[in-house]
């Protein structure tokens, strides 16, 4: 039994499908949904933990690939600006998950793990540097 | 004993011994305060953190037909007329024209006046719109252009109050949420805030201002300039521990350096949930060690600077002057802090990681001759406190 996070990027003509239902169903999957954006007049995204095993885990990626949705392991919802961020440490006490932490006591550098991410959206509007946006949101940047 | 004159002879030759307010402590641990101070000629301090009281005086240049402008607007943020023809100051915290403000709270505050500041350090373009009465000599009434801060003659960044000595750490004892300058303060006291850069900060390392005084040359986000006053609510007489530093708010510095100059990651707008705008600085002051006295305040800990816990739901609007507790710094900076058996999670708003980052920068100038110092030529105030406001029902 293995846990892989992804985020989903699927077309627009695949938002009427119940995709996830599919993996549950068909590749005994265990899903744990963080974000969603499901709008039927744009592109949509979903970031979930997904666990099973291992096989049935790369048969749902055939999956996805088959209904033209597109898998990225690496990131997620959030973005974290480095240039922005000037470690000031206000997001710390908002994140809920320690993906927002401070990397060393004794300089007080922030910085962001996104594995830990559970997309809450909390340091959005925390942020007063703007160093966080997510997909999920309209952009708060000027 | 140093003086000015030698140490800048120094600098001149590159010889000059520099360290950061941080490396200094193990140092003088080490080599003892009476080698040290011998062999020490300047230690760098900084600080970076939201500073409201900042802004800037603009020169447009005069057009043709020519404008005595009496309303003028920078993207959309009013900026004070009431001076020359074309001088104007844009203040951080003002907010664009038609801002909801906390309308429909909390606001959002995502421009004003911090943010044309930085836009105009990075070299961006700003709309400027003008309105006049029209005279004769001046007979425009409007214009509308596009400007960068090279066409401006002069931008000269004039902070009334930065550099706060030490700080309040803000709670919230109340049951619902609370916005402030400190951002967001969850009920309960679930998590405080705190805004100062401890052991490096300027006036925590000379609490009784014996270096740092009017014209002493200072580091303001890249740029040479100088204090040219005490800083406004500058309060001498406080609370201090046996070693001289304040235990609450303390002394301010008013800086002034030529804005054309500032280095654009140092000079950031900052919106805050609720409160409104204000402008993040990164400031360094350089503390010439004349003698070992001098030396000795440089070798402040986070864990001997203690400030102030306040609630910001009740004590702070009300002005009480009720204090919770104090922390000091090196607990702040732990992450968590106990009160009444009941832990609370600490966030700040200041950066020590760029005020570390400043002290370094400031360090390496002053190493490679291009920083040298200025003696003030009159000392801050040492006595004085700030008055209150006395509302009066009769004239």
């Amino acid at each position: 039994m293995i846990t892989r996070k992804y985020l989903l990027k699927f077309p627009e003509k695949a938002v009427g499908k119940p995709l996830i239902y599919h993996l549950v169903k068909d590749y005994d999957l265990t899903v744990n949904i963080y974000r969603a954006k499901i709008d039927p007049d744009d592109i949509g995204y979903m970031v979930l933990d997904v666990s099973g095993r291992e096989s049935d885990i790369e048969r749902a990626k055939i999956f996805f690939d088959e209904n033209e949705i597109i898998v990225t392991e690496t990131m997620n919802g959030m973005r974290w600006d480095k240039e922005k961020c000037v470690s000031c440490g206000t997001c710390i006490t908002h994140c809920p998950s320690n993906a927002l932490y401070i990397v060393d006591r004794k300089t007080m550098e922030v910085s962001f793990n996104n594995e830990k991410c559970i997309e809450c959206m909390n340091c959005i509007s925390h942020c007063p540097f703007k160093a966080c946006s997510s997909i999920f949101s309209s952009s708060i940047s000027e | 004993m140093k003086t000015y004159e030698e140490i800048n002879r120094k600098i001149a030759s590159k010889t000059a011994v520099v360290m950061n307010a941080e490396e200094i402590i193990d140092y003088v641990e080490k080599k003892g305060l009476d080698k040290a101070a011998e062999e020490v000629d300047v230690v760098t301090t900084a600080t970076f953190g939201p500073m409201c009281s900042s802004g800037c005086f603009l020169n447009f240049g005069h057009s043709s037909p020519k404008i005595r402008i009496t309303e003028a607007w920078l993207d959309d943020v009013l900026v004070y007329s009431g001076i020359a023809a074309v001088d104007a100051f844009l203040g951080a915290t003002q907010l664009r024209h038609n801002d909801p403000a906390n309308m429909y709270y909390p606001g959002d505050f995502r421009f004003g006046g911090a943010h044309v500041i930085e836009k105009l350090v990075r070299g961006e373009k700003v709309q400027l719109f003008a309105l006049s009465y029209g005279t004769d000599e001046y007979p425009c009434k409007e214009l509308r252009t596009y400007i960068t801060i090279d066409d401006l003659n002069q931008a000269q960044m004039v902070n009334p109050r930065n550099c706060y000595q030490n700080y309040n750490i803000a709670v919230n004892c109340s049951d619902r949420s609370i916005y402030t300058y400190f951002g967001h303060l969850k009920p309960n006291m679930q998590n405080l805030c705190y805004c100062s850069a401890g052991q490096l900060s300027p006036l925590l390392n000379d609490p009784y201002y014996k270096t740092i005084g009017i014209g002493t040359r200072i580091w303001l986000a890249g740029s040479h300039g100088h204090i040219y006053a005490e800083g406004t609510q500058h309060s001498p007489d406080c609370l201090r521990s046996e070693n001289g530093v304040p235990r609450e708010g303390a002394g301010t510095l008013s800086l002034t350096a030529d804005m054309k100059k500032m280095d654009p990651e140092y000079v950031r707008a900052v919106s805050l949930k609720g409160y409104g705008v204000s402008l993040s600085l990164g400031v360094g002051v350089p503390i010439p060690i004349l003698n070992k006295e001098i030396l000795k305040s440089t070798t402040v800990r986070d864990r001997d600077i203690y400030a102030p816990l306040i609630d910001y739901s009740s004590d702070y609007p009300l002005a009480t002057g009720r204090i919770l507790t104090e922390y000091n710094y090196e607990s702040l900076k732990s992450g968590e802090v106990e009160y009444n058996g009941k832990k609370i999670e600490v966030g700040s708003i200041s950066s020590y990681s760029k005020a570390l980052k400043i002290a370094n920068r400031l360090k390496e100038e002053i190493s490679v001759g291009s920083f040298t110092l200025a003696e003030p030529h009159t000392p801050l105030p040492v006595t004085g406190s700030m008055n209150r406001m006395k509302i009066q029902q009769e004239r």
